[in-house]
């Protein structure tokens, strides 16, 4: 079995993003890049099924501009065995994401698509369940636990009264929660081999795709900042305060 | 054209967040439609209808809606969406699980939780844990948008919209629910409470949330919520969550309790009218955004906040 997983570059988590003077979009001049955390737990559960001699190949693909092969190699160092990279600078919306996955779909035939719920950049949550829909195939998303038997897969899914456990035919997309596992480091063998693993690339226009995005954004600023109150002596103060100053209790 | 609401039920009744998902709705201009699909459903239908501002309740009553599948509701939502402008839906777990998809059939973008509209083809959504709030316009002939519900009022009740039966659309057959595990709980919904009581790492354990915590909760109807640490430790159920990839809070009052404050966790209960943060460490950044701060040790104001509430 084959496993397809999409792989973006965001901004690292912990890097707390600004917007650009004129208020056009967010400043990613010279700002930290990583592997979207989600995605990671993607390529993660994609290895282990592979450790586990139920999946036989993990390709990692990413869209987007050629920094994007550092985000692939990411991926092969976790222990992808290959990468394809579909490079563009044009600015890439979920739908336009979903349609090239769907390209390299139709030519790899993958049985799984494993991917992250949702990019920590735009906060879509949208990419899995388009391409689900585009290919006819059955959706999981959110999964916090995955089995893989036959042509079937059953996925435990975190939604908002708890858990649901769905099972779906393959081919599928599974999109990953935060629980589903602890990705691995990546050791430093693992990084030098990752080099030396195939990264075939790609174009939009190559997989017959139009990308050309859908959504304009016509500002981005930055929301009213919440300011610090005041520390409170204890627990008798805090309720006091709560009582006769907030009115909240 | 009219603007559908796909309503989140359970057969029965109608969710809290779909009340919301209504009021944005209303600011679109068009008369607002609401779709209940779902397996014996007619007490949800009936219930959608007196939802104030909708003007026409359709119900689309079949077996194989009573799991409510992303693939089977995307389908018959795609079989109806030439009559509407607009496809909202809460952006729940539900509405964030189906609604891309029928955007990717109907070959437009979607717009996630949104939380305010500027006009009909325009509305303003957080990007970036909240950090950064964007204002999008979108040009494709139909919108399919979720909304953060927080960001909007209530509905209120008090209207008689007509229920009209929908044929049902194509039983896909890809997907079975096997069960849900639901936390059962006496307490307020997260997402509707009007005060929050959440607990971080510092609760060291799920045991003192229970102990500590809960009867704080009870003391004031509050509900509780977690950090992604406190889940990720196993000291409560998924579900507690709040933050940028759980839930999004905006009660009267928030108390975060032995919680650092990360962006993360930030992103989903900033928008609290009052926020109390209890934490022994001065330099927790969840400080930066509290009302009233109180440094000092959980285990001891626990117990005291307990006594001073009687």
């Amino acid at each position: 079995m084959k496993i397809l997983v999409p792989v973006k570059r965001v901004v690292d988590y912990n890097v707390k993003v600004r917007v650009k003077p004129d208020a056009s979009d967010v400043d990613l001049a010279n700002v930290k890049m990583s592997m979207n955390p989600f995605d990671e737990i993607a390529v993660e559960e994609a290895v282990r099924l592979k450790e586990a001699g139920i999946a036989t190949e993990v390709v990692a693909v990413s869209a987007g501009v050629a920094n994007c092969q550092e985000t692939l190699r990411t991926a092969m160092a976790i222990g992808a065995d290959r990468g394809i990279l579909i490079q563009t600078d044009v600015e890439l919306q979920p739908l336009a994401v979903a349609k090239l996955l769907q390209a390299v779909c139709a030519k790899e035939q993958p049985q799984l698509v494993l991917c992250g719920k949702q990019a920590i950049d735009d906060d879509a949550n949208q990419t899995g369940q388009m391409l689900a829909g585009l290919m006819g195939w059955p959706q999981a998303t959110f999964a916090s636990k995955l089995v893989v038997a036959g042509q079937q897969a059953t996925v435990t899914r975190e939604i908002d009264g708890g858990l649901e456990t769905i099972e779906v035919v393959l081919p599928a997309v599974v999109s990953t929660d935060l629980r589903l596992n602890e990705p691995r480091y990546a050791t430093l063998p693992n990084i030098m081999k990752a080099k030396r693993k195939p990264l075939e690339t790609t174009t939009p226009a190559a997989l017959g795709v139009d990308v050309a995005p859908r959504l304009k954004t016509l500002k981005a600023a930055e929301p009213p900042k919440r300011t610090a109150g005041i520390k409170v002596a204890d627990a008798a103060d805090l309720v006091l305060k709560l009582k006769t100053e907030a009115k909240v209790i | 054209m009219a603007i559908l609401v796909i309503a989140e039920h359970d057969d029965s009744s109608i969710k809290a967040a779909t009340l919301n998902a209504v009021t944005a709705a209303t600011k679109l201009g068009g008369e607002v439609h609401l779709l209940v699909a779902g397996s014996n459903c007619a007490a949800a239908a009936a219930a959608a209808a007196r939802i104030s501002g909708v003007g026409k309740v359709l119900l689309a009553d079949a077996p194989h809606y009573a799991d409510q599948s992303p693939e089977n509701v995307a389908a018959l939502l795609v079989s109806i969406a030439g009559a509407y402008s607009h496809l909202l839906a809460a952006a729940t777990t539900r509405g964030k699980n189906c609604m891309p998809r029928v955007a990717a059939l109907l070959d437009v973008a979607q717009i996630s939780e949104i939380s305010g509209v500027e006009s009909a083809d325009t509305f303003v959504r957080p990007i970036y844990a909240g950090n950064v709030v964007a204002t999008v316009q979108s040009a494709d002939p139909v919108k399919v948008i979720t909304v953060r519900a927080t960001a909007f009022e209530a509905a209120g009740e008090g209207g008689s919209a007509a229920i009209e039966s929908l044929p049902a659309g194509p039983d896909l057959g890809l997907s079975r629910l096997l069960g849900r595990e639901l936390t059962k709980s006496e307490r307020p919904e997260l997402t509707a409470a009007k005060v929050i009581v959440s607990g971080g790492r510092g609760m060291a354990n799920g045991e003192n949330f229970h102990r500590l915590l809960e009867p704080l909760a009870d003391k004031l109807g509050a509900a509780l919520g977690a950090s992604r640490a406190a889940v990720d430790a196993g000291f409560v159920p998924n579900d507690y969550q709040v933050g940028q990839t759980g839930k999004i809070v905006a009660p009267q009052l928030y108390i975060a309790v032995g919680i650092s404050g990360a962006i993360q966790h930030l992103a989903g209960m900033k928008d609290s009218k009052i926020i109390v943060a209890i934490n022994k460490d001065a330099e927790a950044p969840i400080f930066q955004v509290a009302d009233y701060g109180l440094v000092a040790d959980l285990f001891e104001v626990l117990p005291a906040l307990q006594a001073e509430l009687g």
